[in-house]
């Protein structure tokens, strides 16, 4: 198991095309079993044994486990019997417990990975490339998932690994490749390594930490939510969100744990406005904004770190600066009345990819065309530049390389000391504690549990976020340190 | 940073540039399979050109067909297909037809009312399906189908001679308008052009205004590249749709004014038809930008009016549908070229970047702390910290 790490924007994923035939080299050879390779499309990578779990699951909701998997093979196996006798047979052989009638719709996160994963065996990969296969899941499902991988190691299969949890890599894989800005800077053997070590090679400096120092949490609430309840379109009239609530004061940040899709998505698209609330109030600053439209609430200080930022946070095929104008027309330096100010807004573009480090030729290049952590850093910028009063960052730095991790929670951390109040979501647990001053857990649509974040272990929220445990999270000293550990008081 | 501006509008210009070329060997294709000559009939063509008579026409011509392209470009802009062009331009004609037949304002007061009743009914007809989408989900592709069907039933029943219709010899006309209602021309050697041709030229420049300058524009493109990003960004998708739509309908209702105004004076069974989509087409080839659908309609417009000498050409005669089979090989062809420039760019810029910012960083990394590295040097300050 070979892990790879490095910055974002440094190369991997551009390596990882480049194995997958996604992409040509301009130089260089691949080698597969001692044979010199060259691959014109996925599909001669895939002759050779190599298959690939893109970080965005690429199955389709509405078909089953059995379609989804036959879908583009169907030569293999037929579509029939035989299909699933031999799905079942890499299942079973390699403990991934996969079940070939459930539709996809009605899995989770953990489940899909392992029908993506069952996906690639089924075409006969021996090689694996994994990217970043841990983003969207909790530590016991991690845990899970590492066992299968070990599974498919021990039965003769490669796997290549991409990361950004150092942690991670040092306990699962074999051997480590460290790059950056496109070329290898260093090996390590995980044995001999100390995270610490590794992100030093990884950025040149030494690892950041989210802790934030000092409490800047006032008595001023900022946003109110009380009572919040969303019901699923359509006639199940099912809960998405149900007696949601919460204070935000100035100067603090709500963390929200939770495993994805567990009414996050609807959370934030209630405060923005996307969706409006059954029942329930939310208020801004002592105003009833329930009723506000989306517009207004971004005018009024709303800044909004979208969880997709393809979906929701980027024109992708338009140039930088007006991505730059996107979410924010109205205000300046936008639009001067009901004309938009494309110089001013020109400049403030140069502006924020300057101070923010946005790694780009120009401001004229499409957004499409820069690596997912710089236009991570150029939407912060954008949100940071109109000032906001309560910021929703959902996932702030998702596939983020470290050095603009530590740039973004620094930019959070800055905001906050300056009154800023913060609805943080985020997959990464450390991210979470180490930068909220509430912690939240979110399971099913209801908040069950609530935590110090100054006591409380990733472990512990991890058994929160499946449902294990609610009320208080209490941290406690234990040998055993085990899942017991926390208490389960009715608030 | 100038050059990736440069290739935006040489990338633009290009899948048009392909698609013509792509038809015109295509059309010599079929006319080497027919047995005729693949050359002569397009220089046959193009002599026409050199005709005022033609020219006048090709111009007349080519203002319709631009406004009525620019009603469906609006509506590509945000990702709404308006089909209902047609519908929306000759019931907007009648209608105004009716009115002007009727009503009697001194000129400067009558062509104001004219226009703007041809914008409502536009308006108020595209508006249905607008509303129909916002409202009950209904694909604006399919109710403005509908509509088109309707509206020349409409239409039939409104030039019925006992509601609205006068008859002339064996055509059903509206009546003739009242004078001061009609449109002056410009008096040229080949005919008279369209005084609305300058309102077409006008309606072009605000499309490109509204579209670029203002916020509502930028509203409209952002909801048309993705409209999930749009409604984060605070745009009221349904509020939009409906607007689109209504505009759409309004310039549509614009496209059967310059011969009504100009020309015809009264709607009659032989003012033209399938208008809105042959803009569709006209749409595509100039690629929702103005200046590009100017150039496609006068395209369109030529040939039209330069195959008729075809049929009269010796010694050999030609069949004056190659121009429209050139036509139809062109929508088709501009539609393919389209989607691949557009990929194939975007993969090359997106290569282009990556390899930028590998030579940047390698010759920040020879030259150690320059002044361009001072941003990376503070991330790592702050990561250090």
């Amino acid at each position: 198991m070979h892990a790879l790490v490095g910055e974002n924007g440094a190369g991997k994923s551009t390596l990882m095309k480049i194995l997958y035939g996604m992409q040509k080299p301009d130089e260089g050879t691949i080698t597969v079993d001692g044979e010199q390779v060259a691959f014109s499309s996925p599909a001669d990578a895939i002759a050779r044994g190599i298959g690939m779990v893109h970080q965005h699951f690429m199955l389709a909701d509405q078909l089953t486990v059995l379609e989804n998997i036959v879908l583009g093979s169907e030569k293999l196996h037929g579509i029939g019997t035989a299909a699933r006798r031999a799905i079942l047979d890499l299942s079973d052989r390699y403990g991934l417990g996969v079940r070939p009638d459930a539709y996809i719709e009605d899995l989770g996160v953990a489940d899909r990975q392992r029908v993506e994963i069952l996906k690639v065996l089924y075409r006969g990969a021996t090689t694996l490339i994994l990217d970043e296969p841990t983003a969207v899941l909790v530590p016991q499902e991690v845990d899970a998932l590492f066992d299968n991988l070990r599974e498919l190691k021990s039965e003769g299969l490669s796997v290549i690994f991409i990361s950004h949890k150092l942690g991670e890599v040092l306990s699962v894989a074999d051997d480590i490749t460290v790059i950056r800005r496109g070329t290898t800077v260093g090996t390590a053997i995980p044995s001999e390594t100390t995270p610490r070590q590794l992100a030093e090679l990884m950025v040149g400096s030494e690892l950041p930490t989210p802790e934030t120092a000092e409490s800047t949490v006032t008595d001023r609430p900022m946003i109110q939510v009380e009572g919040l309840k969303l019901l699923a379109a359509g006639d199940s009239g099912r809960a998405l969100l149900d007696d949601i609530s919460f204070t935000i004061h100035e100067g603090e940040v709500l963390g929200i744990a939770g495993v994805e899709g567990n009414g996050q998505t609807e959370l934030i698209d209630a405060l923005i406005g996307l969706k409006h609330a059954d029942s329930g109030v939310i208020r801004m600053a002592g105003q009833d904004i329930t009723a506000v439209p989306t517009r207004k609430r971004r005018e009024d200080g709303i800044g909004y770190i979208p969880e997709d930022r393809h979906r929701h946070g980027l024109l992708l095929e338009s140039p930088l600066w007006e991505n730059r104008i996107l979410g924010h027309v109205t205000e300046k330096p936008n639009a001067r009345g009901f004309l938009l100010d494309l110089k001013s807004a020109q400049a403030d573009t140069r502006r924020i990819v300057e101070e923010y480090d946005v790694r780009t030729p120009g401001i004229d290049v499409t957004a499409a065309s820069l690596s997912g952590g710089n236009q991570q850093k150029l939407i912060v910028g954008r949100e940071m530049s109109h000032k906001p009063r309560f910021l929703i960052a959902a996932h702030p730095t998702r596939g983020v390389d470290v050095g603009a991790q530590a740039q973004i929670w620094d930019q959070i951390r800055e905001a906050r000391r300056e009154g800023l109040a913060v609805l943080l979501i985020s997959a990464d647990l450390d991210e979470l504690i180490g930068l909220s001053d509430t912690l939240r857990v979110i399971y099913r649509g209801r908040l069950v549990a609530d935590a110090d974040p100054a006591t409380i272990t990733p472990e512990e929220l991890g058994s929160a976020m499946t449902g294990a445990a609610s009320g208080h999270l209490e941290h406690v000293e234990s040998g055993d340190g085990s899942e017991a550990s926390e208490e389960d008081e009715t608030r | 940073m100038k050059k990736f501006d440069k290739e935006r509008v040489l990338l633009a210009v290009a899948a048009p540039v392909i698609a013509l070329v792509v038809a015109v060997a295509l059309t010599s294709v079929v006319l080497l399979a027919s047995g005729k000559s693949p050359i002569e009939p397009y220089t046959l063509m193009l002599e026409q050109i050199s005709y005022s008579d033609v020219q006048v026409l090709t111009i007349n011509q080519a203002g319709m067909y631009y406004l009525a392209a620019l009603a469906v470009a609006i509506g590509f802009r945000m990702n709404l297909f308006n089909i209902g062009v047609d519908g929306q331009y000759r019931l907007a004609a009648m209608v105004t037809a009716v009115v002007g037949a009727h009503v009697a304002l001194p000129a400067a007061l009558q062509i104001p009312l004219l226009i703007v009743v041809a914008m409502l009914t536009g308006a108020f007809w595209a508006g249905i399906a607008g509303l129909l989408k916002t409202t009950r989900g209904v694909s604006e592709v399919v109710a403005t189908i509908m509509l088109n069907a309707i509206a020349t039933s409409v239409i039939g029943y409104l030039t019925l001679t006992e509601n609205f219709g006068v008859p002339v010899g064996n055509n059903q006309t509206t009546g003739v308008m009242k004078e001061s209602g009609w449109f002056p021309g410009i008096k040229l050697a080949g005919g008279e052009v369209y005084g609305f041709v300058f309102v077409a030229v006008l309606a072009g420049v605000l499309y490109w205004l509204v579209l670029n300058r203002t916020r509502f524009g930028f509203d409209l493109r952002a909801t048309g590249a993705s409209e999930s990003a749009a409604a984060a960004s605070g745009v009221n998708a349904k509020r939009m749709v409906l607007t689109a739509m209504l505009i759409s309908g309004g310039v549509a209702g614009l496209s059967g004014l310059p011969i009504l105004l100009g020309d015809t004076h009264t709607y009659s069974l032989s003012f033209p038809a399938g208008l809105g989509f042959t803009a569709i087409g006209i749409a595509l080839l100039g690629r929702n930008n103005p200046v590009g659908i100017a150039l496609a309609a006068l395209l369109w417009a030529f040939l039209d009016k330069a195959s008729p000498a075809l049929d009269y050409a010796t010694p050999v005669a030609y069949d004056k549908e190659i121009a429209v089979i050139m036509q139809g090989l062109i929508v088709i062809a501009v539609v393919v070229s389209s989607e691949t420039v557009r990929r194939w760019g975007l993969r090359r810029q997106q290569r282009r970047v990556g390899e930028e910012l590998a030579a940047a960083a390698r010759a920040n990394a020879g030259n150690g702390n320059n002044g361009n590295n001072g941003n990376n040097d503070s991330a790592k300050e702050v990561a250090a910290r």
